[in-house]
């Protein structure tokens, strides 16, 4: 029973999604009842997972086998992280599941929406489980595939399929180089295994050359790079919110673009052993905050808001993983799992109650109509942006700590991160929550059914307390904290202040927006500079291969070649035509002949 | 007694004759029939081919059998003959409608 929950954990979302799209595609309500029923039971095996010691031995079963050098088999790893990272999967996962049947209530395509977030659940959930590269890059697809399948769920809209496109293009970039990661690893070290491959390493680090080893761990980084949507190709997340909102919450906020940094940590024995390799995977992780912060000063959809925001946090783990420290990542990944999927469905619910509109200037003076939703948001708006006491304050403190330690440069621009964080937060909730309503549909704006109030509630509790030390121990190896000062927390507070007065100063009563930063309001260019090349490039390619085919192969060898190569090639050939059907027979006897001589006397 | 190599040697003339009457006739019809002594030589080297191939089947009876493997693929050369004894005299009947010919040396306009 022990050996096969793992299993059961894992398959109970394929087989829904199976089921929804083979029998229940028409009875909507029955569809999200299986899902939601799927998810429960996944829920339910991770917390007794969660409540069991750790299995000994393998769980494994051999799936490909191409002889003694390349075997790859599926198997299950439970330890302290994957439990972990499932109870955050399943119990966010279960939360939004829930949401959705408030939120897709009226939904044509919900059959489909459904099993679309089991699909997801299934194939996170063997990234979670995953013991080796190889199933672990299988599941990396499938996250792909779903999360494609999930933003362009509304696919009749243009810029819905535009970014599902998009977002599973962009992936494709970072994962080819994961996968050259792992073949290099492979080679390497001649196994897929995370259990093999760590008592290996000290062989591995001796056989092969520094270099070679920071290039094996980079490329397996540009995985993270791609999915956890790190700088440069950061441009998919922010157009990844065309999808439904629970989706963000669910895939873009807490669980998917959360792999990239547990992968990091699942393998931080490999990507540690390349001081680096860390370092850039650092100062990506920093560069990723910073401008993800500042985009996110300029942006007027409340979705999009979000999406910047977690880029940014997600730069917070990345750079903690770069400061050799995976269990600062692991912190903060836990506790923004609760609180950034709160604020996303805390967004979903407003958007909802507004009429699918999703610019914060036409929202305003939602504070009283919204009572449930004003405060569960406001809690996770708080956590996110480090007030004492509640959970992003803990792991960002965690982080800051390991950063002021390791680099100050890092430390200094994290800081400036986190008085961004609360400058844009701030700024969303004073334009969002207090002042006048500007819309009709905001005026008769209400909290949503109990299906999405609910979650938000749980969700609430669990933003305060996840990052509790004496809670959160229980989950997590906690970051060690020695000789801590109080000058990082003194910090971490004075800008967090700073940045609270900056947004009320700045957009209290305001009905529109005062600053005026182009750079920052069109993301830097990044979309267009990208856009540039590739046309740059397409053309060239598109312009060198027309030539090549009008100068070369026409002008060259069909035409010029022997003065007319194919002309002159035609007349000598048809002369074998003459038109005798016994003439052909008689060659064809000869023909024959000849081969039998040939193989039989010579 | 005969042996193998009188049925392949038999074989062998048919075969001969058949090759020759295809390249040497000028009536396609006849063309076609010595095509099919050709199939039929074939079917004979391997039936008799079969009958010398004795093996233990054990779950046959007793003692060497013959094995049979080869005298299914003749009946499937019979068949096959048949099909295409049906289809080629078709196509027969409708070039000598268009043409109004069956001889060879009339029927070469594909050539250069």
């Amino acid at each position: 029973m022990a050996s096969s929950l793992p299993w059961i954990i894992l398959f109970t979302p394929l087989l829904s999604a199976v089921f929804i799209t083979l029998f229940t595609q028409k009875q909507r309500g029955l569809s999200s009842v299986i899902s939601i029923a799927a998810v429960l039971v996944s829920l339910l095996g991770s917390l007794l997972v969660f409540a069991q010691p750790n299995p000994v031995g393998k769980n494994q079963f051999l799936w490909l086998d191409l002889g003694n050098a390349f075997q790859v088999s599926i198997g299950v790893t439970i330890d302290q992280l994957s439990k972990v990272m499932l109870l955050v999967v399943t119990i966010v996962g279960a939360l939004v599941h829930i949401y959705s049947l408030g939120y897709m209530a009226d939904d044509e395509g919900k059959s489909r929406y459904f099993a679309g977030l089991s699909l997801f659940m299934f194939s996170m959930l063997g990234i979670v489980l995953a013991n080796n590269f190889v199933m672990m890059f299988i599941f990396w697809e499938l996250v792909g595939v779903s999360s494609f399948i999930l933003i362009g769920h509304w696919f009749s809209k243009d810029s819905a399929a535009a970014a599902a496109n998009k977002a599973f293009i962009t992936n494709r970039l970072g994962d080819f180089g994961f996968m050259l990661g792992i073949l290099v690893v492979w080679i390497a070290a001649g196994t897929f295994n995370f259990a093999e491959l760590s008592t290996k390493m000290p062989a591995m680090i001796h056989g092969i050359s520094a270099t070679m080893l920071a290039v094996a761990v980079l490329l397996i980084f540009c995985g993270t790079v791609g999915k956890s949507a790190q700088f440069p190709l950061h441009v998919w997340l922010p157009d990844a919110m065309e999808g439904p909102t629970p989706v963000s919450a669910l895939i873009h906020a807490a669980t998917m673009v959360a792999a990239g940094v547990y992968m990091l940590c699942r393998v931080f024995f490999l990507v540690g052993a390349s001081p680096e390799a860390l370092n850039i995977i650092a100062w990506i992780g920093t560069v990723t905050a910073v401008l993800a912060a500042l985009m996110a000063t300029q942006e007027n959809d409340i979705k999009r808001i979000l999406a910047y925001s977690t880029l940014s946090q997600l730069g917070y783990m990345v750079m903690a993983v770069g400061l050799a420290a995976p269990d600062a990542a692991m912190f903060h990944l836990f506790t923004h799992a609760f609180f950034k999927a709160l604020l996303f469905l805390g967004a979903g619910a407003i958007i909802y109650a507004v009429h699918h509109e999703q610019d914060i200037w036409k929202m305003g003076g939602l504070m009283k109509k919204m009572p449930l939703t004003f405060i569960t948001f406001v809690v996770a708006t708080l956590a996110l942006t480090g007030f004492p006491g509640l959970s992003g304050f803990f792991s960002k403190d965690a982080i800051l700590a390991t950063a002021f330690e390791h680099s100050k440069p890092i430390f200094w621009l994290a800081l400036g991160t986190a008085f961004l964080t609360a400058f844009y937060m701030f700024r969303l909730c004073v334009i969002v929550f207090l002042g006048k309503t500007k819309t009709n549909h905001a005026d008769h704006a209400h909290d949503g059914p109990g299906v999405m109030v609910i979650p938000l509630l749980i969700l609430g509790v669990l933003s305060v307390v996840s990052g509790w030390p004496f809670i959160v121990g229980h989950f997590l190896t906690l970051p060690h904290e020695e000789g801590h000062s109080l000058f990082v927390p003194g910090a971490a507070l004075s800008v967090f202040v700073l940045g609270v007065i900056a947004a009320f100063a700045l957009y209290s009563g305001k009905s529109e927006e005062p600053l005026s930063l182009p750079l920052f309001a069109n993301k830097f260019y990044i979309d267009e500079i990208y856009a540039f090349l590739i046309r740059w490039t397409h053309d060239l390619l598109a312009n060198l291969t027309a030539a090549f085919d009008r100068l070369v192969l026409d002008g060259g060898i069909v035409r010029g070649l022997f003065g007319g190569g194919t002309y002159g090639a035609g007349f000598v050939l048809r002369f074998l035509q003459w038109g005798n059907l016994q003439g052909y027979a008689l060659v064809f006897g000869a023909g024959v002949v000849a081969l039998i001589y040939y193989t039989l006397f010579k | 007694m005969l042996t193998l190599n009188d049925y392949l040697l038999v074989s062998g003339l048919l075969f001969t004759i058949g090759f020759a009457g295809v390249l040497l006739r000028r009536n396609i019809i006849i063309i076609f029939m010595s095509l099919e002594i050709m199939l039929n030589a074939a079917n004979l080297s391997l039936v008799a081919f079969t009958r010398f191939n004795l093996i233990a089947q054990p779950k046959l009876g007793p003692g060497l059998l013959p094995n049979y493997n080869g005298q299914m693929l003749v009946f499937f050369i019979i068949t096959v003959a048949a099909a295409e004894v049906a289809v080629g005299l078709a196509i027969i009947v409708a070039l000598y409608r268009a043409r109004q010919t069956t001889h060879v040396e009339d029927i070469n306009s594909l050539k250069f």
